[in-house]
């Protein structure tokens, strides 16, 4: 319990910048739906006909006129990206920042065992997350109810649940491979979150390249196919859950026999 | 074997196929004042990290307290303090949380003598961990270190930084946890602070202890520094080593038969003669030097 709260006061400032900063855009955006909307109409038929850039985003499976389709495409980019790169960034910090600062030798040398450290820091990654994600839900549900449209209860919580598990994912990915590093991996965590995301655009292009929409967690998080199934795709979501398994098991199993730098 | 407090046998590390430690044997009664000494990359913090669990040794085997270092690190943790040659701690913590933490992962309240600590070694509690100086850094280090009244106190370089007041406040302190049956196991490079200060001694180099005894047999070896205004050829006398002369003032150290010395000299014309016991320093010297290791 100590360390899990020594690792939150050590994390609420960067926590609360993400989440303001992820929630003021959606905010941002949600209040120029309305006048957005009265001009939508006839670019939203433009949207849609451009081919494979609206392919590339959902544009052609989502009404960008409608508050859903508007939502599903602008949320997909500011929380599916940023929310991606805080947990990628939390994920790769949580191990391996303890030998970059040269405080693992102070942490180490009290008597824990490794695996309550890893726990502990794994559990602060994941009220991070949540407390992240909760907030920018509140927000967003917040923000169009005072824009007067009626809130789409149903595909709001399922598109935040899936950017949540994403986040989780990724994050369990990272935190995984933290345990290998000695000096800390921002580049490697950006890089990841960032390939992951063009992985799906890439998926998105052609069918040719569905596979890749497996891999990546943003396959499950694609805002035009939660509308229109009305659900989130089991299998891919399976496949998420294995990875972030993997990530932790390789964490637990790194760092119990690692030698501290 | 279970009465030391701290016991290796052929003690390993391997970092890949760089030598950390090789073979080491070291055994550190309880109530000793251990002092551990060697040149930089002889093996000494890597003998304190192996001992301590934060790396894994290669072969060997390591106890502290008779407890095995790899199977029972958390309950070894749990009896021992501990400061690390470079203390490093969580930027925008206050001292006073600094403190507070490492107490509550111990899961002891340590206030009494954590402030006991503070003001003797005038460390100001209010300030945060990242402005401070090197010097007051390693002050947090040791509070950390000694506040939870730990039975064993392994101390890495433990005085750089520290300005002569507070070295000598720092091992008074020490020096009453000794006496109340702690045993402290300091590695250094400063002699005349391990021979002022410890009764016991190891010698590493290369990674293997190469002498360990207590510090007074140590420094007394038989060997003696000769010292005299005069001429002598380097080659007129076995066993001399450290020759120097300059001026007319011949110096070496000299481990041979008295006698056999005294006849040389005899012959000589010779002034201004001393001979004297080398000071530990000049003792360990030679034991780091390559081939110097029957000193």
């Amino acid at each position: 319990m100590t360390l899990i709260r020594h690792e939150l006061k050590q994390a609420w400032k960067a926590l609360l910048i993400w989440t303001l900063s992820i929630g003021a855009f959606i905010v941002i955006c949600l209040f120029m739906y309305p006048e957005m909307k009265s001009q939508m109409n006839s670019i939203s038929s433009i949207f849609s006909s451009m081919g494979m850039f609206s392919s590339a985003f959902g544009l052609d499976t989502l009404d960008f006129g409608s508050l859903k389709g508007f939502y599903g495409i602008e949320c997909g980019n500011i929380l599916g990206i940023g929310g991606a790169l805080f947990a990628a960034l939390i994920g790769i910090a949580a191990l391996a920042n303890e030998e970059k600062n040269g405080t693992a030798e102070f942490l180490l040398t009290h008597p824990l065992r490794r695996t309550e450290i890893i726990t502990a820091k794994l559990i602060s990654v994941l009220i991070q997350t949540l407390i992240l994600n909760v907030a920018v839900w509140l927000m967003a549900v917040g923000s169009i109810a005072v824009i007067g449209e009626p809130v789409p209860w149903k595909e709001i919580t399922l598109l935040h649940t899936a950017y949540f598990l994403l986040q989780v994912e990724l994050a369990c990915v990272c935190f995984g491979i933290s345990a290998f590093l000695w000096k800390g991996g921002i580049g490697i965590g950006l890089g990841l979150a960032i390939a992951l995301y063009f992985m799906n655009i890439i998926g998105n292009l052609t069918s040719k390249a569905d596979v890749l929409k497996y891999i990546t967690p943003f396959g499950y998080a694609d805002g035009s196919e939660i509308f229109n199934k009305g659900a989130l795709d089991g299998c891919k979501l399976l496949i998420g859950l294995a990875f972030s398994l993997i990530g932790v098991a390789l964490a637990y199993w790194k760092y119990n026999k690692k030698d501290i730098r | 074997m279970e009465s030391k407090a701290i016991f290796a046998e052929n003690l390993t590390k391997y970092y890949g196929k760089a030598r950390g430690i090789d073979g080491l044997d070291l055994a550190v009664a309880p109530g000793d004042f251990f002092g551990f000494i060697g040149p930089n990359g002889a093996g000494k913090s890597t003998t304190i990290r192996t001992l301590l669990g934060l790396i894994s040794p290669t072969a060997g085997k390591g106890r502290v307290f008779g407890m095995d270092i790899v199977k029972n690190k958390k309950a070894i943790l749990e009896r021992v303090g501990y400061l690390p040659s470079d203390t490093a701690f969580y930027n925008g913590m206050k001292v006073r949380d600094m403190l507070k933490l490492s107490a509550d992962l111990r899961r002891k309240d340590c206030s009494a003598a954590s402030a006991e600590l503070c003001e003797r070694l005038q460390l100001d509690r209010d300030r945060k961990v990242e402005d401070l100086s090197f010097g007051n850094r390693k002050k947090v280090g040791i509070v950390c270190a000694l506040q939870h009244n730990p039975e064993l106190l392994v101390l890495d370089e433990p005085t750089g930084g520290l300005d002569p007041l507070m070295q000598h406040e720092f091992f008074s302190i020490l020096q009453e946890r000794n006496q109340t049956g702690v045993t402290v196991f300091l590695s250094s490079h400063i002699m005349s602070e391990i021979q002022r200060y410890c009764s016991k001694a190891a010698i590493i180099r290369e990674g293997k202890i190469i002498a360990c005894d207590s510090v007074d047999k140590l420094a007394k070896t038989g060997t003696r520094r000769v010292t005299f205004r005069g001429n002598l050829q380097p080659d007129a006398l076995p066993d001399i080593r450290d020759w120097t002369e300059s001026d007319g003032i011949v110096s070496f150290l000299y481990n041979g038969e008295t006698n056999k010395l005294i006849r040389t000299l005899a012959g000589l014309d010779v002034h201004e003669l001393t001979v004297s016991e080398p000071d530990l320093e000049e003792i360990v010297l030679h034991f780091y030097e390559k081939g110097g290791d029957q000193a």
